[in-house]
């Protein structure tokens, strides 16, 4: 394809400058993917150099350094202390002396158990003193995967630490060659509010999210792995690693009432058609009422922002669950229409598919304008006010205006607001949870994998699985990681379509 | 003077007069429709709320002419008024015990949570270290993994680390839920992230020259100016345990003593209770929303500025 100048560009009609646009998108696919290809092997590179350089790091050093350095493989902080620095030496010397302690007396055997996620299973055994059977425990699958994934986690913080500690030695070795001095235990001090303020901040905020999310996260991966299920329970019953058979599960392709691959295409669906709808119908309906308030000449600003912002502040299960139960069949809305005489027998707002569908979207744009509103109206007051001006002088209309300055202007900075704000309704919980908690049933979804409505995305489907009598955790698992690859997906292309992210430093 | 100049000039203002009449009409209606349409929204989004409060003031009798009308009835404005269902609320059910939770949770979660996100965000704006971009993106991928996934692991793992059977779940759910909105709250930095981003570099510069260490200009020339974005931190997170029915219900499993507002109103309407609990989930919603609400009013600039800022940035 010919590429045009930009002043052949601008000579084009507008019908033809779309057309190119198009076939430049195209034609740039290929580049686009080759540029990804090599950046994902730049960055593997980086990696298998990393590890490399981790190695030979290691070796060298033992090898060129004194004996305070080649003790400090053993003994580690040795180094550290026997040159001044005793606050790092110590620090170091515990580290190792817990975990030496953590693996000899339980960690081993975790670690040992991991692979088969236990042997033995409860037998029932005769005991002599109560003449009768009981239950004796032995292996805990739960326990052990949890353990053993913790135990890992812990080895892999040790052989960090141990290599920092090699590093630190041979740093100091350097430093005290040149015949310049190593910080002493009072320059640490110091710059721990100082050059090093940032590992004093981030400490307790990373430790809580490696402890509450990232492990948690890597412990739900490996279930989806496994058997766990209420059933599995680990303890009445072991589960066990079942490779990709989960997955296999859900992409084994088939129709009929069973097929639980045909329920997750129904749900995933309906999760995209939802969060398209949630997302834009709020988007321009609160972009609307937003010009509507700050038009000029409409008066009592304050009064209609603060009725709609007021409905932010009260948590969403009470509106809710009460919008929810007014318009259930022996609600308030249809014992009003059938009071007046309107209708005989009560509409089905939530036993209906389409109209449930339908009233979970209209309800969620009640919820969401009164963000969009807010938004909006901060976005609007910063469109420069001469190009009104001037686009009122040329002529153009209120619906002109729209189009061509607020709409285009709008777009570009609530970019990516656009793309979060997709995702977290597909994540959107509350709002169908309260509303009709996945109902209607759909009869045809699978019933191994529970009751699954037809307003059911994947996250509250993900919920009942694991809260449901049968609790699939397994299956729960499964979900929560396809979740993450739709999301990730959308997000990786939304991204590279996107005309350009704003750096961060711009404003600074 | 020319009499057709003269002529000219009337006909010419009187042309602007009528163009501008008309503008002023037309500008009116329009007006007008908006004032409809703005009066209607405010009626639509009202109108739920003014349903709540009359429901909690039923207190007209059943058929049998003993018990309470304690389910929803095809009319709104009360045939007889009375506090009734706010009496029982706090004589009869375990309402008092569940908000004094949730007030606690509120309290601990706003306190922390705000210290967590303050500490990230401030080091991931205005700190540059090795390994911050990674991080980043880290955080940014494992926000991706839906946070509902972790609820029975986390229910485990606040069993293991208390006292007793139960540990910081079920009765003593409150210090574990605690505990789960704190740990990973830092997470959410991208709001107030946004906001160090747009404090000039040059003041940080101008206090290291003349020798404030980072912890220094942290809380002498970045904090002073950050006031709105605290209020926001603070204000999001102390509302967020009024609002948590996930969490929250599966930590404290149903117990009484660990319940928080959400979780104990949400489980007077199943099916089994709903009945006879109908009115009182509308009297203890109202209990919860109005100090929420006026908290809410009050700080509402902080919360629009937080919220209009973390959408242009984020």
């Amino acid at each position: 394809m010919r590429k045009y100048s930009d002043l052949e560009y601008l000579k084009l009609p507008k019908h033809k400058r779309l057309l190119y646009k198009i076939a430049v998108f195209f034609t740039s696919i290929p580049t686009k993917i080759k540029n990804f290809g090599l950046k994902v092997y730049n960055y593997i590179k980086k990696i298998v150099l990393g590890i490399k350089d981790f190695f030979v790091n290691i070796v060298m050093t033992f090898i060129k350094g004194d004996y305070k350095t080649k003790i400090s493989y053993v003994i580690m902080g040795f180094g550290n202390i026997t040159r001044g620095q005793i606050i790092r030496g110590v620090f170091f010397f515990v580290f190792e002396a817990i975990f030496i302690f953590y693996m000899i007396t339980t960690g081993g055997k975790w670690l040992s158990l991991l692979p088969s996620l236990g042997l033995q299973g409860p037998e029932e055994v005769y005991d002599e003193t109560l003449d009768t059977f009981v239950t004796v425990y032995h292996d805990n699958s739960f326990k052990i995967l949890l353990y053993g994934v913790l135990t890992l986690f812990f080895v892999i913080a040790f052989i960090y630490t141990w290599y920092i500690n090699i590093k630190q030695n041979r740093i100091a070795e350097q430093i005290l060659a040149t015949g310049k001095k190593i910080k002493s235990d009072k320059d640490d001090l110091h710059s721990m509010v100082d050059d090093q303020f940032h590992k004093t901040l981030l400490a307790l905020p990373i430790t809580g999210i490696v402890i509450f999310t990232v492990f948690p996260m890597v412990f739900m991966i490996l279930v989806a792995f496994t058997n766990y299920s209420a059933e599995f329970n680990g303890f009445s019953k072991l589960f066990t690693w079942v490779g990709w058979e989960n997955f296999n599960k859900l992409f084994t392709f088939g129709t009929g009432v069973n097929s639980l691959s045909a329920t997750f295409g129904e749900v995933l669906t309906w999760t995209l058609i939802w969060a398209f709808f949630a997302t834009f119908s709020n988007y321009f309906l609160g972009m609307l009422v937003a010009i509507m308030i700050n038009k000029k000449g409409i008066r009592f600003k304050k009064l209609w922002r603060t009725v709609l912002v007021m409905t932010i502040a009260i948590p969403q299960f009470i509106s809710l669950l009460y919008v929810s139960k007014m318009f259930s069949k022996s609600g308030l809305v249809n014992g009003m229409l059938q009071s007046l005489g309107w209708i005989d027998t009560a509409i089905p707002f939530w036993e209906n598919k389409t109209l449930a569908r339908v009233m979970v979207i209209v309800i969620n744009i009640w919820i969401g304008i009164p963000y969009l509103m807010l938004i909006a109206s901060g976005i609007l007051m910063n469109i420069p006010q001469d190009l009104y001006e001037s686009a009122k002088i040329d002529g153009a209309n209120a619906f002109k205006q729209y189009t061509k300055i607020t709409l285009p202007y709008m777009l570009f900075v609530t970019g990516p607001y656009l793309l979060t704000s997709f995702i977290s309704n597909m994540n959107n919980f509350n709002v169908i949870y309260l509303l009709t908690t996945g109902n209607p049933t759909n009869p045809n979804a699978t019933s191994s994998a529970g009751s699954v409505g037809f307003t059911d995305l994947l996250v509250t489907w993900l919920f009942k699985i694991t809260t449901g009598a049968e609790s699939q955790y397994y299956l729960a698992s499964v979900i929560g990681i396809m979740i993450f690859i739709v999301v990730s997906v959308i997000s990786l292309i939304v991204y590279s379509l996107m005309p350009s992210t704003r750096n961060e430093e711009d404003f600074q | 003077m020319n009499t057709s100049s003269l002529n000219e000039m009337s006909n010419d203002t009187y042309m602007k007069r009528k163009h501008h009449m008309g503008m002023k009409a037309k500008g009116r209606i329009s007006n007008t429709i908006i004032y409809a349409i703005l009066i209607l929204m405010s009626i639509i989004w009202l109108i739920p709320f003014i349903f709540i409060v009359l429901q909690s003031f039923h207190t007209e009798l059943a058929a049998d002419g003993v018990t309470r009308v304690t389910w929803q009835v095809g009319y709104v404005w009360p045939k007889k008024w009375g506090f009734d269902n706010y009496i029982d609320l706090f004589t009869k059910t375990s309402f008092p015990k569940w908000y004094l939770n949730t007030f606690i949770m509120a309290l601990f979660t706003a306190i922390f949570q705000t210290l967590f996100v303050l500490f990230m965000s401030y080091t991931l704006s205005r700190l540059r270290f090795k390994g911050r971009k990674a991080l980043m993106k880290f955080m940014l991928i494992l926000g991706m993994f839906p946070g509902m996934l972790t609820m029975i692991i986390m229910y485990n793992v606040l069993k293991m680390i208390g006292p007793g059977d139960y540990g910081l779940t079920g009765a003593n759910a409150v210090p574990g839920l605690i505990l789960t909105y704190v740990a990973s709250s830092g997470m959410g930095y991208y709001v107030s992230k946004g906001f160090f981003d747009t404090i000039p570099k040059s003041l940080d510069e101008a206090a290291r020259v003349d020798g404030a260490t980072r912890a220094q200009v942290l809380y002498k020339i970045i904090l002073p100016l950050s006031k709105p974005i605290v209020i926001y931190t603070i204000l999001t997170a102390f509302m967020a345990p009024w609002g948590d029915f996930v969490f929250a219900r599966y930590v404290s499993n149903l117990s009484d003593a660990g319940m928080n507002v959400a979780v104990g109103l949400n489980s007077w309407l199943n099916k089994d209770q709903i009945s006879g609990k109908y009115t009182l989930f509308c009297a203890g919603g109202v209990i919860v929303a109005i100090p929420v609400t006026i908290l809410f009013l009050c700080l509402q600039k902080y919360y629009v500025e937080g919220v209009t800022g973390g959408a242009v940035k984020g």
